[in-house]
């Protein structure tokens, strides 16, 4: 089942930054604002034990994990640049009331 | 695609840190088995090159089957440069390049056993983490006076060592092998090291074998131009065997690293089915032990070296200078920092000193 997860103001997600937000199983998601939505992918780089949110770099919808600066297209969750290979989760944003939550 | 171990490919850096780490650790390959169909890629694993025609433009392996191309990309990379007269001496040595030697140093260091390391360098150096972490007796031979000299200021190899000293391992600097005992090792300044097991880390040499067979000479590396073209007809050479120009370093070298041996492989593959692209992406590694990632950009020697960050804090960096050129970088936990720095020498951008001296200075503005 579905379940969703309220995790922070909608406005503490900043464009050219990423939020990190936790989930309720302990690992964490990461938020990014793309001409003005917002997006969600899981916080774990699927190369390595790298945090996007704490070592990630955001350029536009690309974000760039920066311990072997793979790159993935933080819209979809797509790998776009070696050595990243496996797609990152994503997952549904909506805001409601002002909060960004999702479906998880 | 040929290759003459039995594994698809694989990253060797996890093999002196993840799978060191934990003894059930798997190896991870790049891709599975259906990946490299899906992709058309034939693979042939456990299939030696012995022979090449560069008039036939064919390559045949060792059982005889002979392999025609159009193109032909020689990636056949290094070995571990060896101490032979230390192997026939009744010791334990070991060398660590591919995954069976993984397996073996890493069954080695489950016993408590005392470790000598030959060689302070990268390799040898995860290789001495790992076995301290395993509860080893290590010891580290290494022939400069300081660790790294050639990739590290000062500042950088004391850190690495004086961590290396607080799990226990020691190192004797400025001195050789010069023999062995029957328990271990005699070194330069004529002491005697007890050992169960001596790995050797002394550095790695181009597998020439393919070249040699086409004419190419190889005993520095295979010269390559930025397309990644040798002096053969349509034989394209990339990663650790490429003898290639470097900016950063004034002169050609063999770039050593993951990162080319992807990148300049990208490149490459780009120029052989005739899409030019010049390939110049200054030389890049990292290196994992403990609890410090320490990332090297360009080229660090003969430079000014301008400190940013605070060293006590385990986070900072140091740029390296010729003139008014950034030639090299490199960063201490902090890869967002060599993230940036990496852009900035590629683009061969020139901020001035003064501002990459000011701590407050944000990288970013040098790319705009
Ligand atoms: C233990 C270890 C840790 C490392 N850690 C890091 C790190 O942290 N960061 C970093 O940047 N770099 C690291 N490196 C370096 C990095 O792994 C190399 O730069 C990279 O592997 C080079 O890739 P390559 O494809 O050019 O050569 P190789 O990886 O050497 O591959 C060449 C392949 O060709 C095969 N071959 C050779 N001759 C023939 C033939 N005649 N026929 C068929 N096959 C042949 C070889 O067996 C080998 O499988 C590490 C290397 C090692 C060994
Ligand atoms: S851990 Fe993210 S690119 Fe390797």
């Amino acid at each position: 089942m579905a379940e969703t997860v309220i995790l922070c103001a909608a406005d503490d997600v900043v464009e050219g930054e990423i939020k990190q937000a936790p989930l309720p199983d302990g690992s964490n998601v990461a938020l990014y604002r793309v001409e003005d939505l917002i997006y969600a992918t899981a916080d774990m780089c699927t190369h390595g034990e790298a945090s996007l949110s704490l070592e990630g770099i955001l350029n536009g919808k690309i974000v760039e994990c920066t311990f072997h600066f793979g790159t993935f297209d933080v819209t979809t969750g797509l790998p776009t640049g070696m050595p990243c290979e496996i797609p990152l989760k994503t997952y549904p944003v909506s805001i409601v009331d002002g909060n960004v939550q999702i479906e998880v | 695609m040929l290759g003459d171990e039995p594994h698809p490919p694989y990253e060797r850096p996890q093999l002196s840190k993840d799978m060191l780490a934990a003894a059930d650790k798997p190896v991870a390959y790049i891709k599975q088995a259906s990946a490299w169909n899906d992709l058309d890629v034939k693979l042939e694993t456990s299939a030696p090159v012995t022979d090449c025609d560069a008039g036939r433009r064919t390559v045949a392996t060792a059982d005889g089957r002979v392999f025609a191309f159009d193109r032909l990309l020689v990636a056949t990379g290094t070995r571990p440069r060896r101490l032979a007269q230390l192997e026939s001496c009744g010791l334990e040595v070991q060398y660590l390049r591919n995954v069976e030697d993984a397996l073996r140093f890493r069954q080695s260091i489950q016993g408590k056993a005392r470790i000598v390391i030959v060689g302070g360098g990268v390799i040898g150096l995860e290789a001495a983490c790992a076995a301290a972490k395993h509860g080893c007796q290590v010891t580290v031979i290494e022939s400069e006076q300081r660790l790294l000299a050639r990739a590290f200021p000062a500042v950088v190899s004391d850190l690495v060592a004086a961590k290396h000293r607080s799990h226990d391992v020691t190192f004797r600097l400025g001195a050789t092998v010069s023999g062995t005992t029957p328990n271990g090792l005699r070194l330069s300044d004529g002491t005697e090291i007890a050992a169960d097991l001596v790995l050797v880390g002394i550095g790695v040499e181009p597998v020439a074998t393919v070249a040699e067979r086409l004419g190419l000479p190889a005993a520095g590396g295979i010269a390559v131009d930025s397309c990644g073209r040798t002096a053969a007809p349509e034989v394209f050479c990339a990663g650790d065997a490429a003898l290639q120009w470097s900016r950063c370093h004034g002169r050609a070298i063999r770039v050593e690293t993951w990162a080319n041996a992807q990148n300049q492989a990208i490149a490459v593959a780009a120029n052989m089915i005739g899409e030019p692209r010049d390939y110049n992406d200054p030389p890049w590694f990292w290196t994992d032990q403990y609890d410090l990632n320490i990332q090297v950009a360009g080229d660090m020697l003969d430079s000014d070296h301008i400190l940013r960050g605070d060293v006590a804090s385990g986070k900072f960096s140091v740029i390296a200078m010729r003139g008014s050129d950034i030639v090299g970088a490199l960063s201490v936990n902090s890869a967002k920092e060599m993230a940036m720095l990496r852009r900035v020498i590629a683009a061969a951008r020139r901020p001035a000193r003064s501002d990459l001296e000011s701590p407050a200075y944000d990288l970013r503005a040098a790319l705009k």
